[in-house]
């Protein structure tokens, strides 16, 4: 085993430790905390995984960005107090076997099919680009440019429909 | 090297975990948390897959992705916005005019 | 002159036409303006044929086709020869002068126009019938002449006796005329043809028995339409209409009918010597049968009635016997005695208001002497009394009866000759002769007829007079009128020797002897009359009482009618009535029934099926698509997990699809 595999598995585990307390605390903003936590972790395994612009990304965007919206709204909402939701417990129950149920599905696959197979062949790729970065680049703006000039509209529109739907309806 | 299999029993079991929250619990902000760890979830498989295949085109994907959940989490957290205006709960049974 | 012979039938064709289509309402009184010219025209031109003819032109005078199809091809067409002449002038003469008699005897009848035009229709069918050149033609005729009958007969249609006359005339007819059709479809059928030509030229490739059949059948159709046994019974009923239909229709043409087509068939008859017997011994019969009956009777038309059919039996049993030309000369005799008869006591009725009825008649001579005259001249000749007609003809068939070895034949022939002699004299001594016994009121309107009936009597009685002299034998050994009539009739190869055969074998008998035998027993006959009704020396009454068994028995026709009612009548109506029964109940039981069946069904769809069957399935179908509707709502929580919750789960189906289809 690999040093790249043990930290692997560290990485790996905290952030699957932390989606968990995610999606189990009661307050909103713990949940939000704990989210990032799990965003910075996950950042870590992409490092490992020679996705060092994603990681760089990611820790900007989604953990910065997104979550911090959230919490911004949260906050707004005043959420976090009000929080005091009265769980279902058949809900979460189904839910929980609904979750299982895919995993051992999906798992069960992944292992059968792609056990044996190793990964970390990327790093001669990027070397020929000069860099994962550069190599990211060059085939956004080439081969993945519509999709990129896509996506900016789409921030656009996004942008747009937060700010018509966030607005206060009063000042006319 | 990282066994692809493990990097994608990583991706599945953060999926499960980001279905579960996004299906059982009832507060909008947990449910929101519950989608953006699916989307995570689908990028770490993508960067699996790029890193076994050597593909680098793999990586570009998780960049939409990310995008996209960016644009997403704004617009979904402006509709919260104005529905607790409504509604003053952000309780998503209590969002349920579609009830019959 | 032969060319134009359908003028003959035309003028009456016309008369009618006019007299049918105006007469009521326009002509009315002057209805025999059109009627007896148009027979006076058809007279002269039959004259004008007739004269052809004499000088030995025959010919056939084709008018159109009438049916054309590529198997039966048949055209309207007239047939003249010496046969077609002779009748054409018996019933040109007498219908001529019968409608002359008419305009007296009908005058003050309301019906006088419709009288014209249906005697002028009956003398058009009866010009069809003789001068037509096939059977088919012949029969057309034939049924007009039945229609014709009926129609005159049941003139006084308001009277039940009349109408019910009527109808028994035609349809004891109508049984002979089934078996005359059966006898053309069999000739038709092997023969191929109905016209008179191409039948008798080919009449030799049919079987014996063939052509016995057919002239069997027609001979059926015969009895009916010229009264013999056993179709005879409408004759005497017959009298119910006016007296010069009776002379006209019933003595002088339609009757004679059959025996022109007897003779007209001679080729027919010549190869079935079983028929020609069953003709004469048929014939013969009659003759007897009906003279026994006429010498009970007390309507004087009756008596006359049953003479007409008795010597109606004695053309039969001459053409029966193979003198057809002699069956043929009796035909014309009889025409002219019998309708002068007819034609007087119809003078007579006149006289005597309408009444029949010869015991309350006598010494009529007093006040109607030229009725009287006539009708005794008439009677002569009925007798058979030399010089006049009829002794020429009856005696000729007598002779040839015997000649061909027909001895009881001829016996009882001679026999009936001595019954209608008795009679007829019988019916002269009641009605002219003797006391008085008329009554009182009919005693004043008592006088001679007008000249527009006495003239034709006076023409009738001379020609009963004359006409028998075309008897005379020629120096040939035949009459003239046989040695006319000669090349109409055809001795068909291998036939002869049937005739021949039966003359070998006869006995010997020389013709004077004969003669004087049917003389003296018509001599005889007039005296035993002479005897009974005028010298009494034997009283009537008396006799009456002592053979009142058999005097009943000839007095009611020899309950022939009670038969045929018991027979064939009664049946009829019991199967209409079963008819009638069977369409009451059985018939309308099942249209009731079936709308017994309808109206059942209604009330139960009403009352059963609809409240239970078709709304039960209507409210049943709601009530599922409730139940199904109120189950699936809850699918709808408007709780947004729970939508989430159905997307994993329908993500999890189907990428169980996929795995189970990629690696399994």
């Amino acid at each position: 085993m690999g040093s790249a595999q043990v930290f692997f598995y560290i990485f790996a585990g905290l952030s699957l430790l932390f989606s968990l307390l995610v999606v189990t605390r009661r307050n909103p903003v713990h949940s939000a905390i704990c989210l990032i936590i799990t965003f910075f972790f996950m950042a870590g395994v992409f490092v490992l995984l020679k996705a060092e612009l994603l990681a760089a990304v990611q820790v900007l965007v989604y953990a910065g960005g997104v979550v911090g919206l959230m919490l911004y709204v949260i906050m707004l909402v005043k959420a976090d107090e009000a929080s005091q939701v009265k769980q279902s417990l058949g809900q979460m129950v189904v839910a929980a076997f609904v979750a299982l149920l895919l995993f051992l599905q999906l798992g069960a696959v992944a292992y059968i099919y792609f056990s044996g197979k190793g990964a970390g062949a990327a790093v001669a790729e990027a070397i020929r680009y000069g860099g994962n970065t550069e190599g990211i680049g060059a085939l956004l703006y080439t081969k993945y440019l519509f999709p990129f000039e896509v996506a900016s509209v789409l921030l656009l529109a996004a942008m747009v429909g937060a700010i018509v739907l966030a607005k206060n309806r009063l000042e006319r | 090297m990282i066994p692809l299999s493990h990097i994608l029993i990583y991706s599945f079991l953060m999926f499960a975990i980001g279905l579960f929250g996004a299906l059982a619990r009832r507060n909008v902000f947990i449910v929101l948390m519950g989608i953006e760890l699916m989307l995570n979830a689908v990028n770490i498989a993508f960067v699996g897959f790029s890193s076994h295949l050597g593909n680098i085109a793999g990586q570009i994907m998780p960049i939409f992705v990310i995008t996209v959940a960016a644009g997403e989490a704004a617009v979904g957290l402006a509709i919260v916005v104005a529905i607790f205006r409504n509604r003053l709960t952000v309780n998503i049974d209590s969002f349920n005019l579609l009830k019959w | 002159m032969i060319k134009y012979v359908w003028l003959v039938p035309l003028f009456p064709l016309v008369g009618f036409t006019i007299n049918g289509l105006f007469g009521v309402r326009y002509i009315k009184n002057r209805a025999h303006w059109i009627a007896v010219p148009a027979l006076g025209l058809a007279w002269l031109t039959a004259i004008l044929v007739f004269i052809d003819v004499l000088h030995g032109h025959t010919g056939e005078v084709t008018l159109w086709d009438w049916i054309v199809t590529p198997d039966v091809h048949v055209r309207v067409a007239f047939w003249v020869d010496q046969l077609t002449a002779v009748m054409l002038m018996v019933v040109t003469t007498l219908s001529f002068f019968i409608h002359v008699y008419s305009i007296g005897y009908m005058g003050h009848d309301p019906g006088y126009p419709r009288y014209f035009t249906y005697l002028n229709m009956f003398v058009f069918f009866m010009l069809i019938l003789v001068l037509g050149s096939s059977y088919l033609l012949l029969f057309v005729g034939w049924e007009g002449v039945g229609l014709c009958s009926y129609l005159l007969i049941g003139f006084w249609y308001e009277r039940e006796s009349a109408w019910k006359a009527g109808m028994k005339a035609f349809i004891t007819n109508r049984v002979g005329d089934a078996f005359f059709v059966i006898g053309m479809f069999i000739l038709w059928y092997y023969l191929g043809s109905l016209d008179f030509k191409e039948v008798f030229e080919k009449a030799h490739m049919l079987s014996p028995e063939i052509v016995t059949i057919a002239t069997l059948c027609l001979f059926m159709g015969a009895t009916g339409k010229s009264a013999q046994i056993p179709l005879y019974v409408w004759l005497p009923d017959a009298m119910e209409g006016p007296t010069p239909v009776s002379a006209l229709i019933h003595a002088a043409t339609m009757v004679t009918s059959g025996v022109y087509m007897v003779a007209r068939s001679n080729v027919l008859y010549n190869m079935a010597p079983f028929s020609l017997e069953v003709v004469a011994v048929i014939g013969c019969l009659t003759a007897f049968f009906a003279g026994t009956i006429g010498t009970s009777q007390f309507d004087l038309k009756r008596v006359l009635a049953y003479s007409t059919v008795s010597q109606l039996g004695y053309m039969f049993l001459g053409c029966g016997v193979g003198a057809y030309a002699a069956g043929v000369f009796h035909l014309m005799t009889h025409a002219f005695f019998k309708g002068l008869l007819f034609l007087s006591a119809g003078s007579v009725m006149h006289a005597m208001s309408d009444v029949l009825d010869m015991r309350l008649m006598g010494n009529l001579k007093k006040y109607m002497p030229i009725t009287a005259a006539t009708f005794i001249v008439g009677g002569l000749a009925l007798s058979g009394i030399p010089p006049f007609a009829g002794f020429w003809s009856k005696d000729e068939i007598l002779h040839h009866t015997f000649e061909t070895g027909h001895y009881f034949l001829w016996f009882l022939g001679t026999l009936a000759a001595g019954i209608t002699a008795y009679y007829t004299f019988r019916a002269i001594f009641m009605t002219f002769f003797g006391k008085e016994r008329i009554p009182e009121e009919i005693k004043h309107h008592l006088h001679e007829s007008p000249k527009v009936m006495t003239i034709p009597l006076i023409v009738l009685a001379i020609g009963s007079a004359t006409v028998g002299f075309f008897g005379l034998k020629s120096s040939s050994g035949e009459s003239f009128f046989a040695g006319f009539l000669a090349p109409v009739m055809h001795h068909v190869h291998g036939t002869e020797h049937v005739v021949e055969h039966a003359a070998e074998h006869a006995v010997h008998v020389p013709a004077s002897v004969l003669i004087a035998i049917s003389v003296a027993v018509g001599l005889t006959g007039i005296l035993i009359a002479y005897l009974v009704h005028m010298k009494r020396f034997i009283d009537p009454e008396k006799l009456v009482k002592k053979t009142w068994m058999i005097h009943r028995v000839l007095y009611r026709k020899y309950y022939v009618d009670e038969l045929y009612f018991a027979l064939f009548i009664n049946r009829t109506l019991d199967l209409a009535f079963v008819s009638w029964k069977f369409d009451q109940f059985i018939i309308d039981g099942i249209v009731n029934g079936a709308s017994y069946l309808t109206r059942f069904l209604a009330w139960v769809t009403r009352y059963c099926t609809e409240p239970f069957v078709v709304d039960g399935a209507v409210n049943g179908a709601s009530y599922v698509v409730d139940l199904t509707a109120r189950v699936l709502r809850r699918l709808q929580t408007g709780v947004v997990s729970n939508y989430m919750l159905f997307v994993a789960m329908g993500l999890f189906g189907l990428f169980s699809i996929y795995v189970f289809a990629r690696f399994f």
